[in-house]
């Protein structure tokens, strides 16, 4: 089973694809991170994975099913859409009540308990409601629905840090819970870093990498050592990044294989380091040919 | 889904209920008297020469506080449908668009399709029911008046065909608030934006009320034509372009042909051949002194085989406009909600 498994999937906005040539396959049971700059596609992937959108190119399935293909397709998958929007007129009660009416599956005395847990007050207007409790509250409806995949758009991204860490801590206490898969998009890798055991790079509208965070962080390494030309490497060894001085060369490479060569210093490198450098790499737009490299564990 | 149709709703259908509800307490406080005034004017009772006793019932309740009501009447069931789609059509996917809240409702367990399909049922419904019952109670109030009115508008008072109460009467009112309303759901849709959306579709609104009782409606149905031959006792007078010996004439008046409620397009004085253009005025009608006979004139004219010809829909076709008015309203209504189903699948992707 996987969560989302997309294929040749694009998208495009007018003349300029905002998400395009994507191949991705995100299992089930992992929460699933999905990083970024600002406008790399995130929110085009995710919406796509909702059915919100619907695609110039290729296909997309979630959980097996076509997204947003019918009622039982939409009871499968729980959103928390970008900026958590809720009924501003609304109170608290009623979002529940509108869970309740439009969820056959839906687990009332779930949500009461942790908007009681939130102590959020039931009869408050949802427009009233602060940043970090707007979000919790879309997090508590798309909850309650009882998803078996839960895709959390940049869910974090208008909340102070305080608000940041409670919601994600909180996040993954529902997910211990109930044993949902999580597929959660931010553009900034710190928010992930604590919660995520699957990440996706998406930069420049391409998945540039994908894998279990562990593999990942086993394969990348930081070499440093005299100068060199990256091209003299063994093949086996793939170069991310590279910056020279006039005596050293600092690489950022991929490789399933021990670095063995004495010459170089190896560092591991630590999560942020690696989607940087995968980050400036898309930016950079060389080498835009690479295949893009699925790392299994 | 009915559940949050309502609760999303309940504010612009409590609103309207209101206004629904103050100006019914207002005719049913003046309709009483009204019916009064009808009874003791004696055209009531009347059934058949009534045009007199018609006249003057309308001139007895010329006085403002019946007309004021008439007037107003009208006014709330022709504003209805911009009301219904300005504030409850055009909101419905604008607002959800506009603020986002579209991705938490269609990420419930519902399709957008059924969410879509509800809202409209529900709510096109609503505002049929509104304009009914808005239409219902304004024709009991005045059916006296467009009676009478049938018989010769007096004091403001129109017949039942002229464009304000035709469509404020019977069930055309309801086929407009249906498609108000979905043209306010559908260009919500396009626009995206609540405000503007508002605006473009009152204009809209505006637009085809006024274009449709022009343009269209008459054309419906092919008016009768019915042309008399002029004889010499019926001509009463004439109207010549101006005066000296060279003046055109333009008409003759030779009472009216007897079609009470028509809709009457035209009433004119044409030649044997169907020719608006008369010639010139007969020497015989020229320079009749005061105390001259208007025999010679009447009888030079008649010479010339002049028809009085009459184009016109007869007061029985009145239903038959209201159902095609209807069911045109209402068919281009559901062509409307079949286009924003289209777009919500396929525009919104």
């Amino acid at each position: 089973m996987t969560a989302l498994h997309a294929s040749g999937l694009g998208k495009r906005y007018r003349q300029r694809w905002a998400l395009s040539d994507c191949s991705l396959q995100i299992p089930a049971g992992r929460v699933a991170g999905l990083v970024g700059p600002n406008g790399a596609g995130k929110s085009t992937l995710l919406n796509l994975a909702v059915g919100l959108l619907a695609p110039d190119a290729g296909t997309v399935t979630v959980l097996d099913g076509q997204p947003g293909s019918g009622p039982a397709q939409l009871a499968k998958v729980g959103f928390v859409a970008q900026d958590t929007p809720v009924y501003a007129g609304l109170s608290v009660a009623d979002h529940l009540r509108l869970g309740g009416h439009l969820n056959p599956g839906w687990d009332a005395a779930y949500a009461q308990r942790r908007i009681e847990h939130l102590s959020l007050d039931p009869a408050q207007k949802a427009g009233k409601l602060s940043g970090g409790q707007k979000a919790q509250l879309a997090l508590t409806l798309a909850l309650a629905k009882r998803p078996r995949l839960l895709i959390l758009d940049e869910p974090v991204a208008s909340l102070d840090p305080l608000a940041r860490r409670e919601f994600l801590s909180d996040l993954m206490a529902a997910v211990a819970e109930h044993e949902v898969s999580v597929i959660l998009s931010s553009h900034l890798v710190s928010d992930l870093e604590r919660v995520c055991d699957y990440l996706v790079v998406l930069a420049a509208s391409r998945v540039q990498i994908a894998g279990d965070v562990d593999a990942l962080i086993a394969s990348h390494h930081r070499l440093i050592g005299p100068r060199r030309d990256p091209a003299t490497l063994p093949s086996d060894q793939l170069v991310i990044q590279g910056s020279h001085t006039d005596r050293q060369s600092t690489l950022i490479v991929q490789t399933r294989h021990p670095v063995l060569d004495p010459a170089w210093t190896v560092e591991q490198l630590n999560l942020e380091d690696l989607v940087l450098a995968y980050m400036s790499q898309a930016a950079n737009g060389h080498d835009r040919a690479r295949p893009v490299l699925e790392v299994q564990r | 889904m009915i559940w949050l149709t309502w609760r999303q709703f309940r504010v612009q259908a409590v609103v309207t209920a209101a206004i629904l509800a103050v100006f019914g307490v207002l005719l049913l406080v003046t309709g009483p008297s009204l019916g009064g005034v009808y009874r003791t004017s004696g055209f009531a009772a009347c059934h058949s020469g009534c045009a007199q006793l018609a006249g003057n019932f309308l001139a007895q309740i010329g006085v403002p506080h019946y007309h004021l009501v008439y007037l107003f009447g009208a006014v709330l069931i022709i504003v209805l449908p911009a009301i219904i789609g300005l504030f409850w059509g055009a909101p419905l996917l604008a607002r959800e668009l506009e603020a986002g809240t579209f991705r938490l409702a269609w990420n419930q367990s519902v399709t957008r399709e059924r969410w879509l399909a509800v809202k409209l049922g529900v709510l096109g419904l609503a505002s049929m029911a509104a304009a009914g019952l808005l239409s219902l109670i304004l024709g009991w109030w005045a059916s006296p008046i467009d009676r009478a009115a049938g018989l010769g508008s007096v004091g403001g008072y129109e017949n039942r065909f002229f464009p304000v109460v035709f469509g404020t009467r019977g069930i055309a009112p309801l086929g407009y608030a249906a498609f108000a309303f979905v043209l306010g759901v559908l260009i919500g849709l396009l626009i995206r934006r609540t405000v503007p959306a508002m605006a473009v579709t009152l204009g809209l609104i505006a637009a085809v009320q006024i274009a449709f009782p022009l343009v269209v409606r008459p054309h419906l149905i092919t008016p009768v034509r019915h042309s008399i031959t002029i004889t010499a006792s019926a001509i009463q007078g004439m109207g010549v372009s101006g005066p000296g010996p060279d003046a055109q004439l333009r008409t003759v008046f030779a009472g009216t042909v007897n079609t009470p409620g028509a809709w009457v397009y035209s009433d004119a004085t044409v030649t044997a051949s169907g020719s608006p253009d008369l010639g010139t005025v007969p020497a015989a009608c020229q320079n009749i002194g005061p105390n001259g006979s208007f025999q010679p004139c009447q009888q030079a004219l008649a010479a010339r085989n002049f028809q009085q010809q009459l184009v016109y829909q007869p007061a029985s076709r009145y239903w038959t406009f209201q159902a095609l008015e209807f069911g045109i309203y209402l068919t281009v209504a559901i062509v409307l909600a079949w286009a924003s189903f289209w777009l919500l699948r396929r525009r919104l992707s």
